[in-house]
């Protein structure tokens, strides 16, 4: 395995077991304040400190992650969900209406920046987790439609795909059998890319406050909150700034990993 | 004195040899071909001698050019040779040129690279290279873009870049195998021209044997990186000395014994054939321009019997194909299969179609890579219902076209180009269709791999009595394969008749244009071939 496939897998696997872990166990319990032991800085207790609500950072970081992760993956989820089909019924539909329909709607999203979308669909239905998934979920349409009308386009110009139309199958049938699990390498690179954009999506909408509220831990909100006290405990800003960029980062060399090793041109048979 | 000199040039990709010792001599106006099959590192010589290769490759031995060794050549050096005293051009001219650059831009950038002129010299001289290739101004402008020229004109283009500077040497690889056969004999005939008339040198790279034949002053043969014979190519080909030229050559004339089991009996007919595409609107406001690529065709194929269907790309072939293959819908006519009359607008009914069956010309593309075999072969089960002995049925169906019933649980990437044409033949036999449609099935084969597939369509059209329609550009396949032939152009069927009297004595125009085109080895050249064997 290459090196920076190796980092990212390990970043986004110590980022997911934190999630994971933090469903059963955190070292201490999220809600409960303690005000005497506020703003202390990293030790043998606290590893990564505590707030100035006196919370230990570390349990904090470890339930933000399962808030990010949660949202990011239902919103790839969204993304996947919708954007594949549509994608491969445009290429199905080659230079057809329905093509012509689904990519031009597909534009109509992607010409409005998405951090403002977002903020309009929390700012018109209330700040919340949901619908923090619902609008990077619709964003991610776009982005899967394309990705798969692309690759899709190319196999239908392949010889197979003609094969099974001689076999009598039909473009949905075809579009499932053939296409599908050839654009399969495509979904699982840009799913990460996707994937990674999300966490930074969430912790952007949680920082301005439409994200998951309290007191459901978030990375955003940590960042928003210890912006106040930058200077006097610099660690309540750095640990959750830390969680997102090495998350982010892990995500972003798992996805190109993944993207040269699935390359069939890399492992073409002897 | 000759002007490139090889000697024990041996390269290494990673662990793998791909050349040994691969030494000849190019003259001054040398026309020098280099012949062998896929992999035999027909191109890697020409990418070792421009300094071209991959990463991960070693190289050994000597390339002496004008008295300087390329081997081992700083790259700094090698840049000002490339273009400037070799210049080469390549196989695919869809790819070779620059789609955001007009012509004019893309002949004067070779110019202006190598510091040879000022901007407005250059395209002076862009134009009169042009011009040489056959491209004069007043009807290609500088101005034009790729993609406003044909397959040859783009090739014509590529050359004109190649000979910008006027090297010493042209490095052409593969410089007609994507072409039509027309265009193919323009190109080949620019080429030698431009040989004599500048003084150059020529190093011709191909697998076909005719088109050595009649071009090139000295030939070589390769196989598997290694240069097994060379010489003069009027008495190469005469006494091929080595038992692999023999073989090549034995195989690129081979004609599989077949015996016509013509029925006599129509098994499809195709009347008046109409298909039409919507082309987008020219403007806003106008109404869709209509483009008719099949255009009125009739045709009968008889049970049992080949016919062989010619044309040049654009012709309307594929169109008609898949029209006969019940894909599309016509626009006018009809077409009758086992008596079965489907109108046009019709949709062609499921148990007609499964009488006809396709085999494709591109090995790669024919299959999906993440199937397995088995899947792969069964897939026109689809059209009739699976049955109850399915891996019985793909088994034996594998055995039939020589290969293992136990390689249907491998993937396609396992096996080679022949092997994968034998398995779209056995996805094809199957259903046990009356027709198959070979679709210049044998065309991306080397020629020994293309002869054994040839006999074993033979020997399957014997034993299961079937109808094949051959559609293919090469002229000579289609000679020794087919009972009569269609040549089509433009969307309409021009000359029909059996095989060997339009061969002969061709009636339509575009007929004769055509098999004059076609390279040919001489025929007193094979005579002696065939007495030595």
């Amino acid at each position: 395995m290459r090196l920076p496939l190796l980092i990212g897998a390990i970043l986004s696997a110590t980022a997911l077991s934190a999630a994971a872990v933090s469903l059963a166990w955190t070292p201490y319990d999220i809600a409960a304040l303690a005000i005497a032991d506020k703003l202390q800085p990293p030790s043998a207790a606290h590893w990564f400190g505590t707030d100035h609500f006196g919370r230990d950072i570390g349990s904090m970081l470890m339930a933000g992650a399962q808030t990010s992760i949660a949202v990011a993956l239902v919103a790839v989820g969204i993304g996947m969900g919708l954007g594949v089909p549509l994608g491969l019924l445009a290429a199905a539909n080659r230079g057809g209406l329905i093509d012509e329909a689904v990519m031009r709607a597909n534009d109509l999203v992607f010409a409005f920046p998405s951090l403002v979308i977002a903020i309009l669909i929390t700012a018109v239905f209330g700040p919340s987790a949901v619908n923090a998934i619902l609008a990077i979920g619709i964003f991610n349409i776009p982005v899967f439609a394309r990705v798969v009308r692309g690759g899709a386009l190319s196999l239908w110009t392949l010889d197979f795909t003609r094969a099974a139309e001689v076999a009598g199958k039909g473009a949905a049938r075809i579009s499932i059998e053939h296409i599908l699990p050839n654009v399969a390498n495509l979904l699982i690179v840009q799913g990460t890319i996707q994937f990674s954009l999300g966490i930074l999506a969430e912790a952007g909408l949680s920082y301005v406050g439409l994200g998951a509220q309290p007191p459901t831990a978030s990375w955003g909100r940590m960042l928003a909150e210890a912006q106040t006290m930058v200077t006097l405990a610099p660690h309540v800003a750095i640990f959750p700034g830390l969680a997102i960029v090495f998350t982010v980062l892990g995500l972003n060399l798992l996805g190109d990993g993944l993207r040269d090793r699935l390359d069939p041109r890399s492992r073409r048979a002897p | 004195m000759s002007l490139l000199s090889v000697r024990d040039l041996s390269l290494r990709i990673h662990d793998t040899p791909v050349l040994s010792s691969v030494g000849f001599d190019i003259a001054p106006g040398d026309i020098f071909g280099l012949v062998g099959e896929s992999g035999s590192g027909k191109s890697m010589t020409a990418l070792a001698i421009m300094g071209l290769l991959p990463h991960g490759a070693a190289m050994s031995g000597k390339a002496d050019f004008c008295g300087q060794n390329l081997v081992g050549l700083p790259e700094k050096r090698l840049t000002r040779l490339r273009g400037n005293d070799i210049g080469m051009i390549f196989q695919e001219p869809m790819t070779a040129l620059n789609p955001m650059k007009t012509i004019g831009d893309q002949v004067a950038e070779t110019l202006l690279i190598h510091r040879a002129a000022t901007r407005s010299v250059a395209r002076s001289a862009a134009a009169e290279r042009l011009a040489r290739v056959g491209l004069s101004s007043d009807r290609f402008p500088l101005s034009r873009y790729p993609h406003e020229l044909s397959g040859g004109q783009r090739q014509r283009v590529a050359i004109a870049m190649a000979i910008a500077l006027r090297p010493k040497l042209l490095i052409a690889d593969e410089p007609t195998t994507a072409l039509d056969v027309t265009t193919q004999a323009q190109i080949l005939d620019l080429l030698t021209g431009l040989t004599a008339a500048e003084g150059m040198a020529l190093m011709l790279i191909t697998h076909d044997l005719a088109v050595v034949a009649g071009r090139t002053t000295h030939t070589a043969v390769m196989q598997r990186g290694r240069i097994v014979e060379q010489g003069e190519t009027r008495s190469l080909f005469r006494q091929h000395r080595h038992d692999y030229t023999r073989r090549l050559f034995a195989a690129s004339a081979h004609q599989p014994a077949r015996r016509a089991r013509d029925s006599g009996r129509p098994l499809l007919t195709a009347e008046n054939v109409v298909r039409e595409y919507t082309l987008p609107r020219p403007s806003f406001f106008a109404a869709h321009s209509r483009l008719r690529a099949v255009d009125g065709v009739s045709l009968t194929i008889r049970g049992g019997e080949s016919l062989g269907l010619v044309g040049e790309s654009g012709c309307g072939k594929s169109t008609l194909t898949r029209a006969i293959l019940g894909l599309d819908p016509l626009q006018g006519g009809a077409i009758h299969l086992g008596g079965v009359k489907v109108a046009a607008g019709r949709r062609v009914p499921r148990e007609l179609r499964a009488r006809v069956q396709v085999v494709f010309q591109d090995p790669y593309g024919s299959f999906n890579p993440r199937h397995r075999v088995h899947r792969l072969v069964a897939e026109p089960f689809h059209l009739t219902g699976a049955p109850a002995d399915l891996r019985g049925r793909v088994g034996a169906a594998l055995s039939e076209v020589g290969l293992e019933p136990a390689d249907m649980d491998k993937y396609i990437h396992e096996f080679s180009g022949g092997q994968r044409q034998r398995i779209a033949i056995a996805r094809a036999l199957i259903i046990r269709p009356d027709l198959i449609v070979l679709d210049e099935a044998v065309s991306a084969l080397d020629v020994r791999v293309r002869a054994q597939v040839l006999d074993l369509l033979a020997r399957l059209q014997e034993s299961h009595g079937l109808a094949y329609l051959f559609i293919s550009h090469d002229l000579s396949v289609v000679r020794s394969v087919t009972d009569r032939v269609l040549v089509m152009r433009a969307g309409r069927i021009v000359e029909e008749g059996a095989t060997e009297s339009v061969f002969t004595d061709p009636r339509h125009p575009y007929t004769r244009a055509l098999i004059a085109a076609a390279p040919v080895i001489p025929e007193d050249w094979k005579e002696v071939a065939h007495a030595s064997r």
